[in-house]
């Protein structure tokens, strides 16, 4: 297959968004929340001349000006390429949007651009200042809706993002959108991550490589996310998050939105437990998503693993009871700690638990068979 | 005769190493005085009123001239009392009241009471080694230090409880037997603590068993009051024996610091500092440089309660120490090595109000967890290859039958042990041994396929990698099999530390 392509001028229409970030920024960001996005409907000259007029004549020709070649060279220098929306991969999803960015420039596999159509594309969003809860939640979304036939897109932020990354990389593979250039990895302590995604996925991003991130491009890629997606599904957000964002450009797309319920509680779940209550699709486990994007039943998340023998269903059946320590399973059980140990680290092996920093087991979603 | 010179051999501690110093004493005419010269510390040059004290009360005549005593090598700094004997039987040389010369090749060291008894000094036993490398003779030494000093070897030993013995000594009216060394515990003595105190608490025994055997470092997670500092306390009692010389060098640090009454009883040391311990305490340093913590654990076990209450810098300084075996401090001047082989390990609570994420009393916000837990993997942490989570033990347990003893668990440390010396070569375990030798793990296919998955399912890092294998290596040579098996390998992929994502 060849590599996608972009006409020039829509990959001067990204650069003229780069060049212009600044002055987005100073216009863009004055409430919280605010839809910079709106911005982003106008043509390149009225752009220019709302958020830059002094200088809207000048980057407008400056812009014109860039050669043909340039452009090409600029981004195989950064290990990217480009898909405008004149192309026949350009995602399905982005058409609906009409402030849907021209181009996208992407790195790691173009083949996974044919793959992201609404009906089989799900966003995970949330927090990025997450609870065990959620980030375990967010994991096993990742993974279970990746083994599903999903693809899994999301932001690469702190949290609940990264958390649906690496657990769709366990399974598969998974699609980040940036709010900065596709070369950059942002959050910088999440490189690993990103690197992963570039070689087993797909990072894609409207700006221009080199690229920094600005307070409006997050916003920018959110309104990305949301309509690439058949659905969003928001894990943990607090009233006022940025996650709410995404869900409120994925309704206005009149794409599906779900939430993850969380404890009423709980000041970092009153968002999601406000979509919830709003109408929003409740999640509880992949299940819940494929029910709701293809239709009830119409394929079951691979939920089950491999059979177990009697001894370690004991153990596990101990860590469904709520036994947290290998210490305190070999003692409910009766076995020695050699015995517990090597029962856990093959349930571990196998996905059915998983266990924390301290040593602490809890059990995943993972079902067993036969119970 | 204008002035008289006087010379005598003894030694000043210098960390943990004895350097050799020349006392020479001249006594001259002119206006009464005693001066010492030649890098003395505070204690060395008080040993001019010890001296002038001891001097007389013994019956000797402290001549009223003018006398200098110079310490040399003069650019090495000289601390501590021990050379009031030398520079006392300099003085009496020089003054005429002693003749040394039928010992020839002879060295003192010692402080002097007022009354003129010979009162014991730190480090006799790394004075004693350095004296017989430089081919002295006899040493003459503290009665109470003199077990201590035979622990050398070849060399005469003779132990001076008073001053005025030198005289009967030097006029050959009194010749003392050699002393006998002193003995030194190779294991810990029976009754010590004792590792059936730990009642219940199974995976954490197992965990301690695999560290003892391995030599690895052990980190233990638990709610307070669980028996983290209990079951640490516990470990040199299931470790191997010291072996003689690893007794010595024991003994040699114990000396130097003043405490060879503990080295005597326990065998291997165990030292648990404060969490407010410096840098300096814990690594060693001071000028001149001393021995901290982790030179006094050499051979035993370092432990290091509430490990995320530490100072970060104090931990750092750790990290070198615990890779090489060996504290390399330089100061203006100097430059000092002192050994640290020793076990680490730590214990920490779960979260900051200690009773773990999962307990509904505990209010800790989830931010204060990750940053807390985020000190269990700083740089020291990663050095560590266990996890041990620890859990309140149920009342059936607490009440229960005492554990296994450690004269069992002992048993099959040093089985393993065998099996590693065997491999590795002689005083070697599993936790040293290099990236090269860690390839040459025999693995059953089973268990490579286990290890390789958890690899491929990116739960292990690199680092962690060869971390797993080494403690799976371990497992198999507590359970006397050749190669790693699958059991095995499950087993240590549980046991390993867990890094963070």
């Amino acid at each position: 297959m060849s590599e996608p392509s972009a006409c020039p001028d829509c990959l001067r229409r990204s650069r003229l968004l780069a060049h212009l970030a600044p002055y987005v920024e100073k216009v863009a960001t004055g409430a919280p929340g605010s839809r910079s996005p709106e911005l982003l409907r106008l043509s390149n000259e009225d752009l220019a001349e709302a958020v830059a007029p002094k200088i809207a004549a000048q980057v407008l020709s400056q812009i014109a000006a860039l050669p043909e070649s340039r452009l090409a060279t600029d981004l195989l220098a950064a290990r990217c390429w480009a898909c405008c929306r004149h192309d026949p991969r350009f995602p399905v999803g982005l058409h609906d949007a009409a402030d849907a960015p021209w181009a996208l420039i992407g790195r790691g596999d173009p083949a996974l651009l044919e793959r992201l159509e609404p009906e089989a594309t799900v966003t995970i969003v949330g927090a990025r200042r997450a609870s065990a809860y959620g980030r375990e939640v967010a994991r096993e979304l990742g993974r279970d809706l990746t083994a599903a036939g999903l693809l899994v897109t999301s932001g690469l932020a702190f949290g609940i993002d990264a958390c649906a990354h690496r657990g769709a990389l366990d399974t598969g593979t998974t699609v980040a959108v940036l709010g900065c250039g596709a070369d950059i990895a942002y959050p910088a302590s999440h490189r690993s991550l990103w690197r992963r995604i570039c070689e087993q996925g797909l990072v894609l991003s409207e700006l221009p490589p080199g690229t920094g991130a600005w307070r409006w491009t997050f916003p920018a890629r959110n309104r990305i996310m949301a309509a690439l997606a058949g659905m969003t599904v928001v894990v943990e957000a607090a009233q006022r998050s940025g996650s709410l964002i995404t869900a409120d450009l994925a309704a206005d797309l009149g794409r599906d939105l779900g939430a993850v319920p969380g404890p009423v509680n709980s000041r970092g779940s009153a968002g999601t437990n406000d979509l919830l209550a709003g109408g929003a699709c409740l999640v509880r486990d992949a299940q819940d998503v494929l029910d709701a994007m293809l239709g009830p039943g119409v394929r079951r998340a691979e939920r089950s693993g491999p059979e177990l023998e009697p001894a370690l269903l004991a153990v596990l059946s101990a860590v469904e009871r709520g036994e947290q320590t290998c210490d305190a399973i070999a003692a409910e059980l009766d076995l020695s700690g050699a015995e517990a140990a090597s029962a856990l680290a093959t349930l571990e092996a196998l996905g059915y638990v998983s266990c924390s920093l301290v040593g602490v087991y809890s059990r995943t979603l993972l079902a067993a068979p036969g119970v | 005769m204008v002035s008289v010179l006087a010379t005598a051999q003894t030694f000043t501690l210098d960390g943990i190493a004895a350097r050799p110093v020349r006392v020479e004493v001249d006594v001259h005419r002119g206006l009464p005085a005693f001066s010492v010269v030649g890098l003395p510390d505070a204690a060395v040059r008080e040993a001019r009123e010890r001296v002038r004290s001891a001097l007389t009360n013994c019956g000797f005549e402290f001549p009223l001239r003018r006398i200098v005593a110079n310490l040399a090598p003069a650019s090495l700094r000289k601390a501590g009392p021990g050379m009031d004997l030398a520079i006392a039987a300099a003085l009496l040389v020089a003054s005429g009241q002693l003749d040394l010369g039928s010992l020839p090749r002879l060295a003192l060291v010692g402080e002097l009471a007022l009354d003129g008894s010979v009162r014991p000094v730190p480090g006799v036993l790394a004075i004693a080694e350095a004296a017989r490398e430089r081919g002295t003779a006899t040493m003459v030494v503290p009665a109470e230090n003199g077990p201590e000093a035979a622990l050398a070897g070849e060399i005469g030993v003779i132990c001076l409880e008073r001053l005025d013995q030198l005289s009967a000594l030097a006029g050959g009216r009194w010749a003392p037997e050699r002393p006998e060394p002193m003995p030194l515990a190779l294991g810990a003595a029976a009754g010590g603590p004792d590792l059936a105190d730990l009642r219940g608490q199974r995976h954490l025994r197992y965990a301690l068993e695999v560290a003892a055997a391995g030599g690895h470092s052990l980190l233990m997670v638990g709610p307070p009051g669980a028996g983290k500092s209990l079951a640490a306390s516990r470990l040199p009692s299931i470790l191997p024996p010291l072996a003689a010389n690893e007794a010595l060098e024991v003994a040699r640090i114990a000396s130097a610091c003043g405490r060879l009454d503990e080295a005597r009883v326990g065998g291997r040391p165990f030292r648990a500092p404060h969490h407010t311990v410096s840098p300096a305490g814990l690594v060693g340093g001071g000028n001149p440089p001393g021995p901290g913590e982790a030179t006094l654990a050499h051979r035993g076990v370092l432990f290091l309660d509430e490990l995320c209450e530490f100072r970060r810098d104090t931990l750092e300084a750790l990290r070198a120490p615990l890779e090489s075996g060996w504290v390399a401090i330089a100061r203006a001047g100097s430059w000092r090595q002192l050994p640290c082989r020793f076990m680490l390990v730590a214990a920490a609570n779960p979260c900051p109000c200690g009773r773990g994420e999962a307990d509904p009393e505990c209010n800790c916000a989830p931010l204060a967890i990750r940053r807390y837990q985020a000190r269990l993997s700083g740089a020291l942490a990663d050095r560590i290859d266990l996890l041990a989570a620890i859990r309140q033990p149920g009342a059936a347990e607490i009440g229960g039958p005492p554990g296994e003893a450690s004269a069992a668990v002992r048993k099959r440390v040093s089985a393993a042990r065998e099996r590693q010396e065997r491999r590795l070569g002689p005083g070697r375990c599993n936790a040293e041994m290099g990236p090269d030798e860690v390839r040459e793990c025999a693995l059953e296919e089973a268990a490579a396929a286990l290890l390789a998955e958890a690899y491929a399912r990116r739960r292990l890092s690199g680092r962690a990698h060869d971390r797993v294998l080494r403690l799976a290596q371990t497992v198999a040579d507590l359970a006397d099999s050749e190669k790693i098996g699958r059991e095995q390998m499950a087993q240590a992929l549980q046991l390993r530390r867990r890094d963070r994502e």
